[in-house]
């Protein structure tokens, strides 16, 4: 019989993840795996947070808890808490009734959720033609995140000067000055993936100003909380910021790094509205959204979360161990640059410590990236993207002389 | 407008917001959002938690409950926990196609352990978010590379979620006869005459076993002149499976009609369930399963799957998945799941007899033989909307308003109470 798929073409496939599969199949024993976004530790393993272990225990030892479907919406004490960590408990928005969320898998469903939302309600019913401005660069996946729930013109925002190694801010506010009114803009709340370069105080207002002038919507992507900088409160300035500046927007959260909970989904959409009514009303959709998609989301990782943040010890334990986690990253940015310098390698490498959060854009082109990993078993994204976490006291010399001999030879 | 009310205003009123400020809360972009309907099947569970009558009985949503009327947690599924957790393992991201062992496993309950496809590697089986994230992946994969036709065929009824999925992702409805009200059966003919009709290469959606919502199946050899119809039609079969083992308590003969229509030569895709037959509803367990021509074909379609998941959710959750990987290669856990599986089945059997025997006791001479002949969790009754909304307002009975029960929510201690109320409103 003829095939029905017999048209169907390979895909190109996912470049992290092909990543690490040849990083997994290379038998040099020096090699280190720069690539994918997770937490390692200083022996280079993964990190199950010691609170997190002690929920599962929790967990597990409770009878009274089976598997039942959540709510469509999802985890309720999970979504307020969620909410709660992204706003500040003491938000003016959360105690008007004005704040709602909706638990989805990992911070990409939370994207996935909003921008189907945006695309069936936000400026009339039929959205697939408003801008969507992604920065440039941006994580790979807010680009078919968007265009798969249907936005078909999406645009880059200036964000990253590759000259001066920092943010473009009169490129980015022009953009913004320039965009149609009404379009969609996805802002990093902070640690910015990929290049770990966020917008000051003072840089965040002045975009904040032209957005409210030009009536952008905002919608923010925040994997990071906490891990930025070791401090939760610090990590979600921005978001806060805008918040009191009044827009109604949008707050995508994952759980997946400062939690370490990666493969269990955790996420959460954060919605800021006008009022309890408009919330109302977009949950109800948002709902009609999860039904078909998922019908509802997983129970397991929201619980943990939930347990962790609605207990005051375990809160406590939570954000000790998000700040170990946060603090290895920065001893390790300030070693290489240390070490970097101390070898003399050509070029300024302040950016490392300047930079914030899991990665930094080391500025390495195609060419010294393709070296890297060819020559020295060093894997990074071909954007010069490094995972600080792959980082640790015992590669960090390899990793630093590599880096050297790479731009020394390598234009 | 608002900003020009409160320019003029600002000469009069010494105290007032900053401008920006006013015109902002002036509007909201939401406005125009309509409120959204309950959902049928999910909207059901709330207004019976609303409910404060004490003998009040959710028979709505598909969720299997013991005779004490309280969610079970299969043993094997503690035992698979327990044995997970002394494991340590990591919570590092699963592969997009999600956990591998867990996948082998799932195509293997389906298909059965030495089954053709399988030891060609013809198959690709990712993992998804429970059924509904499995039928929704296959209707985006459809959607995008079924080109041919833009047509589905459900039977009618189908599950209620089952438009609103395919039609999301771009596909459009269509019904073949299925349900026959008059005998609360199977309208065999019925559904010949209309499949016999469909356009070539449309898709056709077929529940393998325990059919939802009314629990009528087709019998063996009616899936035999199905498959034939179906082959002569050259129509894409999508088997919906969510019930396999729960139906008659036997995995085997509840995966008969995927196996037959594979060993007959369709190619066919398939959704896969575990939130019933191993109680993990909240972790959201599921398989989809394209099967293909060759092994290298199931390659390329395989990359086009990550492709489509990937924009929604990344990758699959692992706690449901590592437990039914966990359960299915132990060979003790399987036996005991096999167990547990066969003995909610049975009660759900037996609850449908006790049933029809109340029913009797209570004096009704309606013929309610098709409360037994049903399979699965679902029986439909026969109740027309205006019997169910009696049923509902004066004895807090909740169910949907097709006269779908879910005989699972149905205990030794409850089914006089519902058999009065049934025969209260029908008699």
């Amino acid at each position: 019989i003829m095939s029905l798929f017999g048209e169907v073409p390979q895909a190109t496939p996912v470049a992290v993840f092909k990543l690490s599969n040849d990083f997994k199949e290379d038998a040099n024993p020096k090699k280190v795996n720069l690539g994918v976004g997770a937490y390692r530790t200083d022996e280079g393993q993964p990190w199950v947070l010691p609170v997190v272990k002690k929920v599962e225990k929790i967990i597990v030892a409770d009878n009274s808890l089976n598997h039942e479907y959540l709510a469509i919406l999802g985890l309720p004490e999970f979504r307020s808490s969620a909410s709660k960590i992204a706003l500040g408990e003491d938000s003016p928005a959360i105690q008007e009734n004005r704040v709602g969320a909706v638990q989805c898998l990992g911070g990409t469903g939370a994207l996935k959720m909003g921008a189907e939302f945006l695309r069936r309600w936000y400026n009339g019913n039929d959205n697939t033609k408003t801008p969507v401005y992604v920065s440039a660069p941006t994580w790979e996946n807010h680009n078919a995140v968007f265009a798969n729930a249907g936005f078909e013109d999406i645009r880059p925002y200036k964000y990253w000067d590759a000259e001066k190694r920092g943010l473009d801010l009169d490129g980015f506010l022009g953009d913004l000055e320039s965009a149609p009114k009404h379009s969609i803009f996805v802002l990093h709340a902070c640690a910015h993936n990929p290049t770990g370069t966020d917008p000051t105080h003072v840089e965040w207002m002045q975009v904040a100003e032209v957005m409210k002038r030009r009536k952008l919507f905002v919608f923010f992507d925040s994997a990071y909380q906490g891990f930025a900088s070791g401090c939760l409160d610090k990590d979600a300035w921005a978001v806060r910021y805008f918040v009191t500046q009044g827009f109604e927007m949008f707050c995508a959260q994952s759980f997946s790094k400062n939690f370490g909970l990666y493969n269990e989904r955790v996420g959460n959409l954060t919605i800021v509205a006008r009022d309890s009514d408009n919330l109302k009303r977009v949950l109800s959709q948002m709902e009609k959204i999860v039904r078909v998609t998922w019908s509802n989301p997983p129970s397991q990782g929201a619980r943990l979360v939930a347990i962790t943040l609605n207990t005051p010890e375990l809160f406590a334990e939570w954000w000790d161990n998000v700040k170990t986690m946060a603090d290895r990253v920065l001893l390790m940015r300030a070693s290489l640059q240390a070490k970097l310098q101390a070898l003399e390698t050509p070029g300024t490498w302040d950016h490392i410590t300047q930079q914030i959060g899991m990665f930094s854009f080391t500025g390495l082109n195609p060419k010294q990236v393709e070296y890297m990993i060819k020559e020295r078993s060093i894997y990074l994204m071909a954007s010069g993207r490094i995972n600080m976490c792959g980082l640790t006291t015992k590669n960090i010399d390899y990793v630093a002389e590599s880096i050297h001999e790479t731009v020394v030879n390598v234009q | 407008m608002a900003l020009l009310k409160s320019s003029k205003i600002i000469s009069t009123v010494r105290v007032h917001p900053p401008l920006g400020a006013l015109s902002i809360r002036a509007s909201s972009w939401w406005s125009e959002v309509q409120m959204g309907p309950p959902d049928p099947i999910l909207g059901v569970s709330e207004a019976y938690k609303r409910d404060t009558n004490p003998k009040k009985m959710n028979l709505g949503v598909g969720a299997y409950r013991d005779d004490q009327g309280k969610p079970y947690v299969l043993s094997c599924v503690r035992k698979a926990e327990a044995q997970i957790a002394a494991k340590k393992l990591d919570k590092e991201y699963l592969a997009i196609g999600g956990l591998g062992d867990f996948t082998k496993a799932c195509a293997k309950l389906a298909l059965g352990d030495n089954n053709e496809v399988i030891k060609s590697g013809r198959n690709i089986t990712v993992q998804t978010i429970s059924g509904t994230g499995s039928l929704r992946i296959g209707a985006n994969f459809l959607s995008r590379f079924h080109t041919e036709a833009r047509d589905v065929y459900l039977p009618k009824p189908s599950w209620g979620n089952h438009t609103p999925i395919f039609r999301d992702a771009g596909m459009q409805l269509k019904a073949y006869t299925y349900y026959d009200p008059k005998t609360c059966g199977f309208d065999f003919q019925g559904a010949l005459n209309d499949i016999s009709k469909i356009p070539e290469k449309s898709i056709i959606m077929l529940h393998a076993c325990a059919h939802n919502p009314t629990g009528v199946d087709p019998r063996p050899e009616q899936w035999k002149e199905i498959a034939n119809l179906v082959k002569k039609r050259n129509l894409l079969v999508f088997f919906d499976m969510a019930y396999q083992g729960f139906a008659s308590g036997d995995i085997d003969r509840d995966a008969w009609a995927v196996r037959y229509f594979i060993e007959q030569g369709h190619n066919i895709v398939l959704s896969q369930s575990f939130a019933k037959n191993m109680g993990l509803y909240g972790e959201r367990v599921g398989g989809f399963t394209v099967v293909c021509k060759d092994a290298e074909e199931a390659k390329r379609v395989e990359s086009q799957l990550k492709i489509l998941i990937r924009p929604i959710y990344s990758n699959p959750p692992m706690n449901g998945a590592r437990i039914a990987a966990t359960i299915l290669n132990t060979p003790d856990l399987y036996k005991e799941w096999l167990g547990e599986v066969h003995g909610m089945a049975n009660r759900i059997i037996t609850m449908r007899e006790l049933l029809v025997a109340n029913l009797k006791k209570e004096g009704s001479t309606q013929n309610w033989q098709h409360v037994i002949d049903q399979i699965g969790m679902f029986c439909f009754t026969g109740l027309k909307p205006e019997q169910v909304a009696r049923l509902t307002k004066e004895f807090s009975v909740y169910m949907t308003k097709d006269g779908r029960i879910s005989m699972a929510g149905v205990t030794s201690g409850n089914v006089g109470y519902l058999a009065q109320g049934i025969h209260a409103v029908t008699k």
